[in-house]
């Protein structure tokens, strides 16, 4: 009786470990798929001419050139409005804030900001940005309205590495005579750098990938030059591979999947330099 | 120099704090725009024509229904795929995974997490469409079953991230304790680890819930959107349209300040009220476990 109840036990047990491995793999390998699948179609459709061209013949032929560059104005007007801000508020609950109701406020504020719809982001920019402050569709105000919805990652990523700083370090800064800001603008950040690389170039991944946000404040249809102002509209790569992959009848599967492709390698190439950085880091650590 | 040293400090200390606050700043702005915005709707279009079946702003009907009721319906599937999965890969992660297997999953998802949703939705167009269309023998494959497997695969590393954190932090002094008892691994996991880091798992679930009822490209693209009212089991297997692409696809062609456009803003409002609603709960069971926690401690 004894040994068989051990041994259903031990069954059960086997059975079970085996059904969650295989849900690890299934959840695992579509990933893998998406990823070599799009490379492999997407591959023949790199030349020099698709990365360095406009489209031409309502976008059926000719390159996508607009689009990255767009996407990549996007992601620097991003960077310019999201970065300073991010460190700055992670700075302050990090190292300045009280353990108080102010400072559970702010993030509960934060922990919203994460979870409102990237549409939502897109009718707040549409009324604040575009319509309010006369920004109108433009890169500018498709910057502002990506860099609220790229802040929560900032602040939580960034304060987690300021975090990570052991306490002593601050000590010996105010022991020697330094202020509160010296110790952390010579001590404290420079330690944290790595882990707040990491956050803002995570943050600014999901920027870059973001469609819906820029629908209604700066995305372009079809432009045929690049933007030369901040006030200008602009094409993007996620926003131009929704348009061609929904609103053009009869286009070339190649193009597609090329404009896919260029997308995930942006965005990709952020996620490996970010998650490079953060074990080279982790791996020269002193402490 | 001492002088201009304290007045810096003092300037940045200032500028640092006004940061801090901005996070406070921003929820507030958004929810105001959305309630200027959104608010005339109730004024313009009658309560009994917002809560008709009806969806067809060219002719003046604005019944939200079929929009609300095709978000549940594809949130609900996504959340069967999310859950199971994202739950059983966490505590494969966190339990069972020998370590070179971990480091190699945790990227995966956190890339998955990484995927732009206009890729998802593209490939679910070319890929995924034609194959449930096929495999179901359906009039089309854009459908709510199409929209819930994609959500359900954006959902995963919002789950598996933060159930696999609540895993880890249940202290290892506990699983010692039941394998010590004579339990086995399994068991341990179930009756030890998973009950210990419940509110957590909670959370994971109810993030994992709201990141699919907040997403918009994946399902504008491939939910075939049609607008009609979507409860019974059956309307799964056709095409839906929830409120994020309702939003997304139609804000384009409105006039500013027209009924329509306001009435657009009213469900970016219901959005935004269902996510705060959503994130408060989620942080409130933290919130709470983690005082529990200090409360045994001490």
């Amino acid at each position: 009786m004894m040994r068989r109840l051990r041994l259903n036990r031990h069954l059960t047990e086997r059975l079970g470990f085996i059904s969650l491995t295989l849900m690890a793999v299934v959840t695992v390998v579509p990933i893998v798929a998406v990823v070599i699948y799009i490379l492999s179609q997407g591959l023949p459709a790199i030349s020099w001419e698709f990365l360095a061209d406009f489209p031409r013949d309502g976008m059926r032929v000719g390159g996508i050139l607009p689009a990255i560059v767009g996407t990549f104005y996007l992601t620097i007007g991003t960077a310019v409005f999201s970065v300073p801000l991010g460190i700055a508020a992670a700075i302050y609950l990090s190292e300045y804030a009280p353990d108080n109701a102010l400072t559970r406020l702010i993030r509960i504020a934060i922990i919203n900001l994460a979870g409102i719809p990237s549409v939502v982001y897109g009718l707040f920019g549409l009324g604040l940005f575009v319509l309010f402050l006369q920004f109108g569709t433009s890169i500018l105000a498709a910057s502002l309205t990506l860099s609220i919805m790229t802040l929560p990652v900032i602040i939580s990523t960034a304060e987690e590495a300021l975090r990570a700083v052991p306490q002593p370090f601050r000590t010996v800064s105010v022991s020697l005579g330094g202020t509160r800001w010296q110790g952390i603008q010579r001590i404290v950040l420079p330690q944290a750098l790595p882990g707040i690389l990491t956050g803002v170039i995570l943050g600014l991944e999901r920027a870059a990938g973001e469609t819906a946000p820029i629908l209604f404040t700066g995305a372009a249809f079809f432009l045929p030059r690049l933007p030369n102002s901040p006030f200008d509209a602009t094409m993007a790569l996620p926003y131009h591979l929704f348009v061609i992959s929904t609103q053009v009848p009869e286009m070339p599967p190649q193009i597609q999947y090329g404009t896919a492709l260029v997308l995930l390698v942006f965005v990709l190439g952020m996620n490996l330099v970010a998650t490079t950085i953060r074990s080279r880091a982790r791996a020269r650590r002193q402490w | 120099m001492e002088k201009t040293l304290n007045w810096r400090e003092f300037l940045i200390t200032r500028l640092v704090r006004a940061s801090g606050y901005s996070a406070i700043v921003f929820v507030a702005l958004i929810f105001f725009f959305l309630l200027r915005e959104g608010l005339p709707t109730l004024g313009e279009v009658p309560i009994s024509t917002l809560l008709s079946l009806r969806w067809y702003p060219i002719e003046n009907y604005f019944g939200i229904l079929p929009l609300v009721t095709g978000s549940i319906m594809v949130t609900l599937g996504a959340t069967m795929v999310a859950v199971p999965f994202g739950i059983g890969t966490a505590v494969y992660i966190s339990e069972i995974a020998p370590r070179w297997m971990r480091e190699i999953l945790k990227p995966l998802v956190e890339l998955l997490g990484g995927l732009p949703s206009v890729v998802l939705g593209f490939l679910g167009i070319l890929v995924l469409s034609p194959f449930v269309r096929t495999l179901l023998d359906l009039p089309t494959g854009l459908t709510a079953l199409t929209g819930s497997l994609l959500l359900g695969g954006i959902a995963v590393p919002t789950v598996v991230s933060i159930a696999e954190d609540a895993l880890d932090s249940v202290p290892r002094s506990y699983r010692e304790g039941a394998w010590a008892l004579g339990a086995t691994r399994w068991q341990t996991i179930w009756r030890v680890t998973l009950p210990a880091a419940k509110s957590g798992v909670l959370t994971a679930i109810m993030l994992g819930v709201g990141r699919a009822i907040g997403e918009t490209m994946t399902v504008m693209m491939v939910t075939g959107n049609a607008p009609v009212l979507a409860v019974t089991p059956g309307s799964l297997f056709s095409p839906v349209r929830t409120m994020t692409a309702t939003i997304a696809a139609e804000m384009g062609e409105v006039a500013n300040g027209s009924i329509h456009y306001h009435t657009l803003f009213f469900i970016g409002m219901v959005l935004f009220i269902i996510s705060l609603a959503v994130n408060v709960a989620a942080s409130s069971v933290v919130f709470r476990s983690k005082q529990r926690a200090e409360r045994v401690l001490s």
